[in-house]
């Protein structure tokens, strides 16, 4: 009896609080239920059940003909290929578009300049411009450029080019605001060209952020390329549709080895290079 | 010695990487400059004037409108689905029982992670029809494997004396984790699901690219239809949703920070 009197409460003083709360996200949540169409059931239908069945059965044995195989690397090829091109293009162009956006080199900041609005005019509709391209998914763009260009890898290219660089812009001019601006304006102040401030006051601080974050965005682009090909911008991506369609599970299953092993090796040459070259 | 190496290294993986570029281009074949001039750029603009005015009448906004909720709430149950599945993997992949189920943990989770979630998206199609709640389902098993992944880690880096303590105290295993170990582990828990979150409400957006629901689904028919107005106006909702997202999580994470630094 005098034991238990000086136990603590053996039940959780906190349990009504968090009943009562997860009651409450559980009603905010019901909404989201029933628009999503939560039906479990749908998972056991009998045709869904036969249909699924039959494809995960013909995952094995793998497809390994010979021609299917040199189809799998010339696509793999195909798409590591697309998502270099691209990548190169995007930064080709969000380098000048960060550029442009930068303030680091802004001479109307540190004194009277000629053309002072010319700055401000600019900024604004540039950076609007890096908000669409990069708001609007890459899948997106992909299909797009399907419609605009044709099925292949080219539109896949212009989709990544297109994305990345807005995506790079934002990175690359948030890496030029926060590194240290004083050996630009040192430069700028002291009548050198907006050029030599760039190349000897930004850039030297700069590099080695943006040489990793563009080598990460590769890596990136090369698993958004295969994402891609699902509408048909090319690489293993639209090879791996079509088996799907057709519900040739064997030769999706080696697609998705050859992914996966795309995927690996571009991880571990992307951590050399961010050796070698930060 | 090795300070000449440094030197030279940097230029070769550059030339390097110039060679790599070159081939890429040289490999695909397509011209980009005849791609992006001439009759070609004609149509591409002819293509793009097309998207312009948006159709924003009350009718179909209404659609775009429930493609909007549709797609949050896609991301928002494929999320907590995800994070619930990620606990029960963790715990094995945690090695809480011992290297057998760990090893297994970790492999279901690494298998999981690996497949992209637009694949998860065809397989879930089969299974469960067209329509969000596929959606649904890629987007959590891609996301269980992310959020098991962080969660088990974290559940090996937490701190055990607590759940030591109840132990020693004479509490059950059971009490112990949920007393000792859950309360250490949540806030990290919780921010791992909400910033997978974030990313989910993007990637719920272009699922719908093969028929798992939500705007993307909305996208694909209206430029398959050649509705390029009505395209438009999704794509809007879409930047529109994505901006929102940023700069709502942007400013949450400061507020955060600047707490609870």
């Amino acid at each position: 009896m005098a034991l238990a009197a000086t136990l603590p409460a053996t039940r959780d003083p906190a349990l009504a609080p968090r009943l009562a709360l997860t009651a409450a996200a559980l009603l905010l949540l019901w909404p989201a239920v029933e628009l999503s169409e939560l039906d479990p059931r749908a998972l056991l239908d009998g045709n869904n059940l036969q249909v699924m069945g039959r494809f995960l059965g013909s995952f094995f044995p793998l497809a390994l003909q010979a021609d299917f195989l040199s189809l799998v690397l010339r696509s793999t090829v195909e798409t590591l290929a697309l998502a270099t091109a691209g990548i190169a293009l995007a930064i080709a162009a969000g380098f000048p578009l960060a550029m442009m956006v930068s303030q680091s080199l802004s001479v109307s900041r540190i004194g009277p300049a000629r053309r002072a609005w010319l700055g401000p005019a600019l900024r604004v509709p540039v950076r609007a411009l890096l908000v669409v391209m990069r708001s609007i998914p890459e899948i997106v763009w992909a299909l797009l450029f399907v419609r605009a260009v044709g099925l292949g890898p080219a539109a896949g290219v212009l989709a990544i080019a297109v994305n990345y660089a807005g995506m790079l812009g934002k990175v690359y001019f948030e890496i030029f605001e926060a590194g240290d601006t004083r050996p630009a304006r040192a430069i700028l102040e002291g009548g050198g060209r907006r050029v030599h401030a760039f190349a000897y006051g930004v850039l030297p601080v700069a590099l080695p952020e943006i040489v990793s974050y563009s080598v990460y965005r590769w890596e990136c682009a090369i698993r958004a390329s295969v994402v891609m090909g699902f509408v048909g911008a090319g690489g293993l991506g639209q090879q791996m549709e079509l088996s799907m369609r057709m519900l040739n599970g064997g030769e999706v299953a080696t697609m998705l080895i050859a992914f996966l092993a795309l995927v690996m090796i571009a991880d571990q040459v992307s951590s050399i290079l961010r050796k070698v070259l930060v | 010695m090795s300070g000449a190496r440094i030197v030279w290294a940097p230029w070769a993986v550059l030339a390097g990487c110039a060679a790599a570029t070159a081939a890429s281009f040289a490999y695909l074949g397509a011209d980009f400059i005849a791609l992006l001039s001439g009759e070609s750029a004609r149509q591409m603009a002819k293509f793009a004037v097309g998207f312009f005015p948006p159709d924003l009448s009350a009718e179909f906004l209404r659609r775009v409108g429930r493609g909007a909720a549709e797609t949050l709430a896609i991301s928002a149950l494929g999320t907590l689905l995800a994070a619930l599945a990620g606990v029960v993997l963790a715990l094995p992949a945690a090695g809480r029982w011992g290297w057998p189920p760990r090893w297994i943990g970790r492999l279901v989770l690494n298998l999981l992670r690996s497949i992209p979630e637009m694949v998860w998206a065809v397989f879930m199609v089969l299974a469960a029809g067209l329509g969000p709640f596929a959606g649904c389902l890629a987007l959590a098993l891609h996301t269980t494997g992310v959020l098991g992944r962080l969660f088990a880690e974290t559940l090996e880096n937490a701190a055990p004396e607590p759940a030591r303590a109840l132990r020693d105290a004479g509490s059950g295993t059971t009490l112990a984790f949920f007393y000792g170990t859950v309360p250490v582990v949540l806030p990290q828990f919780v921010s791992y699901a909400l910033y997978r979150w974030e990313y989910n409400i993007r990637m719920a957006a272009v699922l719908g690219f093969v028929g798992a629901g939500g705007l993307g689904q909305l996208l694909y028919t209206t430029l398959s239809w050649f509705q390029s107005a009505q395209a438009s106006s999704v794509i809007l909702v879409m930047i529109l949703i994505v901006s929102m997202v940023d700069v709502l999580s942007a400013s949450l994470r400061r507020h955060l920070g600047r707490s609870g630094g």
